[in-house]
């Protein structure tokens, strides 16, 4: 009896060690967003239980890298920066020259006994390998390390643009970018680029028709980039094509009013006019079965979210901690900010998903991953504290 | 970069790049919230009112078309169900190939190309069409099994049109096509657009286009959810569509089946009216054509055969073709000299065998003449000397104003559409008809000549049918139809076509004995005798014969004349003569006389209608008829 009381408490202090590693409130707001999810998802895949089953899977595992990573102090994911960034960008030249593709665009890399995407790891360990390089450099940051970061970052942003997957070019950029922001880029660097993206915008609202008239092709761009960018434009110039996603998901958008159609009462979405209603577009389906009501809450989870983890950036100790959490929460706002700009038809359609809400195992996990490493910088806050 | 390393000043820059980070999340976010309240607030009506026109389709349920049966409820035109696979090329992106790859499932012959392409060049650009029809159920299977491979191709189970007796009555009944643009802008014109939703063919001509209206139906329609693939889930409100109405014809196709058999393959047209009530018994036009070649879209072979056969089935010859009446005019010019107070029954001319006048020649078929004769005796035995000199007597207004009440020369308004006027020749007509002067004055001596039924004289065998019954029937004067009554097949309701005298020719009854009887004395002693030679009842009538070729002096022998060059065989006849059931004329092209090809007809179609004697075969050619007339 005494032997298994103290076996019971060791494993409690075992269990009570493990879960100490967790941030409450950032395991509240993971907890209700995923819930969320959970209950959209239950919708949008009505017609294919399997998938709402592999859905619940995906959680489950999500949820279990997050709580593994968790426990890997800052201090020792430093070490795998470097050796996780090495493999990533191998794999990623492996894709480029044996890599299988698949809907026209070559992403897959076979190894043997299964298939693996290896821009989806790069997603993490991008920012890991800046923050820990600049981490590194911490003393004496100069121009010649901020260069440096550049090539690191466009390496494998090249690579992943040249597949072609725009989407999580865009991702891993903005990670990297993210990091480098939070380093210190002098302000006489940041501001022009940004004078520059919004002047771009603005050219291309102005001059959208002429650029997307018939013939004219934009250098650097594939064809069906610069299609996608012109739909947003115009949808109805491809009201059967590419437009049609937009076109039909700003309907059920709209359609949806201020409280919506009710769960499982969303005509877009049963009906099949919502495209990708389980992945990229299930905002979509969110926001025409709860309508603007719903749109808020989901907003003000991803502000608390976002704003929990860059809590946890400017508490962290460490430089290194400081940029990877502060890259993180950025890239979970660059997610939503996308995905939700691109379903109600204000950014193009680039493939990203929206954060732990649409379906898809490998970018739960990638995310969940991401929760994991906030909750490793501030487990290590919290030990230092004590 | 920095050159303060102090790790304070560093926190500090790194929290104000947060704090920026942070203000930057939310304005981004604002802007969202932004885009989400103009979409779900401010435009929300306009995207719910989206939602739900994607969500309904209006789907058309088409009626069943209407029946044709004749007076006696045997079915001329009906409906069969069949499946038809059918492509819609807008959705196709590679037709050929698309096809190539049907034709392993299904057996697509090259006449089912040739035919969807003319299909293809007529239609409507969004129509669905026929690559096959009638499948079996075999092929049915097979294509289901596939069908995920042929996005824009599906298998219907559609109505077509069915006439079970293929080429019978052709002319009358007419014939289905596809709904061509041509149809679809009247359709349009006309308001019916969307009766016509769910529609692909319509009557082309025939009763079938003429009566467009009554056998189509109302158009009925399903409110039905469906998915953006098209399919539907579930029927919010249903319209029952209406079907058709059904045509009760006046037409016996006992009868008609009759006359058919009787021309066997020679050309001509018959039509036969109840003279009581104007209602057609028969109405013949030989060749005929199987009206269900068109219902699957005709395909170019036959097409091209029908078209350029050098009898012209399509030809509607009963409505459409105006042939000289020949003696058959006789009667009518008697009764009318009659009525104007131009001769008298005894007057009796001495026929020399010619008629002079203005220094020409006109002549008898007799040589040396008939002797004395009376207008008994001149329709007997179709004297032409005598009418010769009553056309001089008479004049040609005279004689074009009573032909028109009698309802030569204009359209009897029978319920099909292609009716022509024919020609009654008149001095106004004449101007009309011609454009130089000199062609248009009219001659004394072309009087002469349609005294006897010849010169411009041509008339459809609808307007000497016409005539006939209007003589057989008194002078009453009754529209002439084909269709009896229309019935609602829901309602049970019918609405009768009203068999009301249009007017009264003003007719002396003993005048009109006076032509029954002569008429009634050809079948028995004269030109027709040897036709109704035994008939058990007492039958009227005229033999006629009209050129098809005039012979410059020469003497005429019929036999050794091109086929195409022979004259027309004309009779004109009812019967029974003292309370006519039926009147009819007859034409018999390149027959030679009357009297043998056109009365022995004559004699099957009574024999069929007042006993009920089914020929044997065609009616017989008399070779030993006489050819005087």
């Amino acid at each position: 009896m005494q032997l298994t009381a103290s076996k019971w408490s060791a494993v409690r202090e075992r269990i009570g060690g493990v879960l100490s590693a967790l941030d409450p409130p950032l395991l509240a707001i993971a907890v209700l967003l995923l819930s969320l999810a959970t209950l959209v998802m239950g919708s949008a895949t009505a017609d294919f239980m399997h998938r709402f089953e592999a859905h619940l899977v995906n959680l489950a595992v999500a949820l279990s890298v997050m709580l593994v990573v968790a426990q890997i102090p800052p201090l020792r994911l430093m070490q795998l920066a470097l050796p996780f960034y090495a493999v990533g960008v191998v794999l990623l030249i492996g894709v480029e020259l044996f890599g299988e593709t698949s809907k026209g665009a070559q992403r897959w890399l076979n190894i043997g006994f299964t298939r693996i995407q290896p821009s989806e790891m790069l997603k993490i360990s991008v920012p890991l390998m800046l923050a820990w390089y600049f981490h590194r450099h911490e003393a004496q940051l100069r121009v010649r390390d901020f260069l440096v970061a550049a090539v690191i970052l466009l390496i494998p942003v090249l690579l992943i643009f040249h597949q072609p997957d725009l989407g999580t070019a865009i991702l891993v950029l903005a990670a990297g970018v993210f990091v480098i922001f939070f380093a210190g880029l002098s302000w006489k660097l940041i501001i022009p680029v940004l004078a520059v993206g919004v002047i771009a915008i603005g050219t291309l609202a102005a001059e959208g028709d002429a650029m997307c008239a018939e013939g004219v092709e934009w250098p650097g761009f594939k064809a069906y980039q610069r299609q996608r960018v012109c739909t947003l434009l115009d949808p109805t110039t491809d009201p059967r094509g590419s437009g049609f996603h937009i076109i039909q998901s700003s309907i059920a958008i709209g359609s949806g009013g201020v409280f919506g159609k009710g769960w499982r009462e969303g005509t877009q979405t049963h009906l099949e006019f919502v495209p990708e209603r389980h992945t990229d577009f299930i905002f979509a389906v969110m926001a025409e079965e709860f309508g603007l009501a719903g749109a808020i809450v989901l907003l003000c989870i991803y502000i608390a979210m976002i704003g929990r983890g860059l809590m946890i950036a400017a508490r962290s100790p460490m430089l290194f901690g400081r940029l990877l959490a502060g890259a993180i929460s950025l890239s979970f706002f660059t997610y939503a900010f996308v995905n939700m700009g691109m379903v109600t038809g204000v950014l193009p359609v680039v493939g990203v998903p929206l954060p732990f809400v649409s379906y898809g195992g490998t970018a739960l996990v990638t995310l969940c991953i991401g929760l994991g490493l906030l909750m490793s910088i501030e487990a290590q806050r919290r030990r230092r504290q004590r | 970069m920095t050159d303060l390393h102090s790790p304070e000043i560093q926190l500090i820059r790194f929290r104000r790049r947060v704090y920026f980070a942070g203000a930057v999340v939310l304005v981004c976010f604002s802007l969202l919230f932004a885009r989400f309240f103009w979409l779900q607030v401010v435009r929300h009506d306009y995207y719910a009112t989206r939602a739900e026109d994607n969500r309904i389709a209006l789907l058309p349920v088409t009626p069943n078309r209407g029946l044709i049966l004749d007076r006696n409820g045997e079915v001329l035109a009906r409906n069969y169900s069949a499946y038809t696979l059918e492509i819609q090329p807008s959705r196709v992106s590679n037709l050929e190939h698309t096809i190539d790859e049907l034709a392993r499932l299904v057996n697509i012959e090259a006449r089912d190309r040739k035919r969807f392409r003319k299909l293809m060049e007529e239609s409507r650009n969004f129509d669905t069409l026929p690559i096959r029809t009638r499948l079996t159920d075999d092929e049915v299977a097979r294509f289901i099994g596939q069908r995920y491979r042929f996005p824009g191709v599906e298998v219907r189970a559609r109505l077509f049109r069915q006439y079970p007796n293929t080429e019978l009555a052709s002319h009358v009944l007419g014939y289905m096509g596809r709904i061509n643009r041509r149809d679809a802008a009247r359709i349009d014109e006309a308001g019916v657009a969307d009766n016509y939703r769910g529609t692909d063919h319509i009557g082309k001509s025939g009763l079938e286009q003429f009566y467009e209206d009554e056998l189509h139906g109302v158009t009925g329609f399903e409110q039905v959810e469906v998915t953006a693939a098209g399919r539907a889930v579930r029927v919010l409100s249903h319209t029952a569509p209406q079907n058709g109405n059904n045509l009760r014809l006046t037409l016996d196709a006992g009868l008609q089946r009759v006359v058919e058999q009787a021309f066997g393959e020679r050309r001509g047209a018959l039509v036969a009216i109840e003279p009581s009530t104007g209602g057609v018994l028969a109405l013949v036009s030989k060749p005929t054509f199987d009206p269900n070649l068109f219902v699957d879209g005709i395909d170019a072979a036959s097409w091209e055969a029908l078209n350029t056969s050098a009898d012209h089935p399509l030809l509607n010859r009963a409505i459409y073709s105006a042939y000289p009446p020949g003696s058959t005019f006789k009667p009518f010019m008697a009764l009318g000299a009659l009525t104007a107070g131009k001769r008298t029954p005894s007057f009796a001319i001495a026929d020399p065998g010619h008629f002079e006048y203005g220094g020409h020649l006109f002549r008898d078929d007799k040589v040396g003449g008939h002797g004395s004769v009376d207008m008994h005796k001149s329709i007997v035995v179709s004297c032409n000397t005598y009418y010769y000199r009553l056309a001089a007597d008479w004049g040609i207004d005279g004689i074009a104003g009573f032909m028109s009440q009698m309802g030569l020369g204009s359209r009897s308004g029978i319920d099909i559409e292609g009716e022509s006027t024919g020609v009654l020749p008149s001095p106004e007509w004449k101007k009309k008809r011609f454009k130089r002067p000199e062609q248009q004055k009219w001659y004394a001596g072309e009087t002469i000549s349609v005294g006897i039924g010849q010169g411009y004289n041509a008339y459809t065998m609808m307007q000497m049918a016409q005539a006939v019954a209007i003589l057989a029937n008194d002078g009453v004067v009754f529209k002439p139809h084909l269709v009896k009554q229309i019935e609602n097949v829901r309602t049970g309701a019918s609405r009768q076509v009203e068999a009301k005298p249009v007017r009264t020719v003003d007719l002396k009854p003993e005048h009109i004995a006076v032509i029954k009887q002569a008429m009634v004395d050809v079948n028995k002693a004269g030109t027709g005798a040897r036709a109704f030679a035994g008939a058990p009842y007492v039958a009227a009538g005229k033999t006629g014969t009209a050129q098809a070729f005039s012979l410059r002096g020469a003497q005429y022998r019929g036999g050794k004349l091109a086929e195409k060059l022979r004259d027309h065989a004309l009779f004109v006849a009812f019967a029974p003569a003292d309370d006519p059931k039926i009147a009819l004329a007859v034409i018999v092209e390149n027959a030679g006389f009357g009297a043998q090809s056109a009365a022995p007809i004559a004699r099957q179609v009574f024999d069929y209608y007042l006993l009920g004697n089914k020929p044997a075969g065609p009616a017989p050619e008399d070779s030993d008829a006489t050819d005087s007339e």
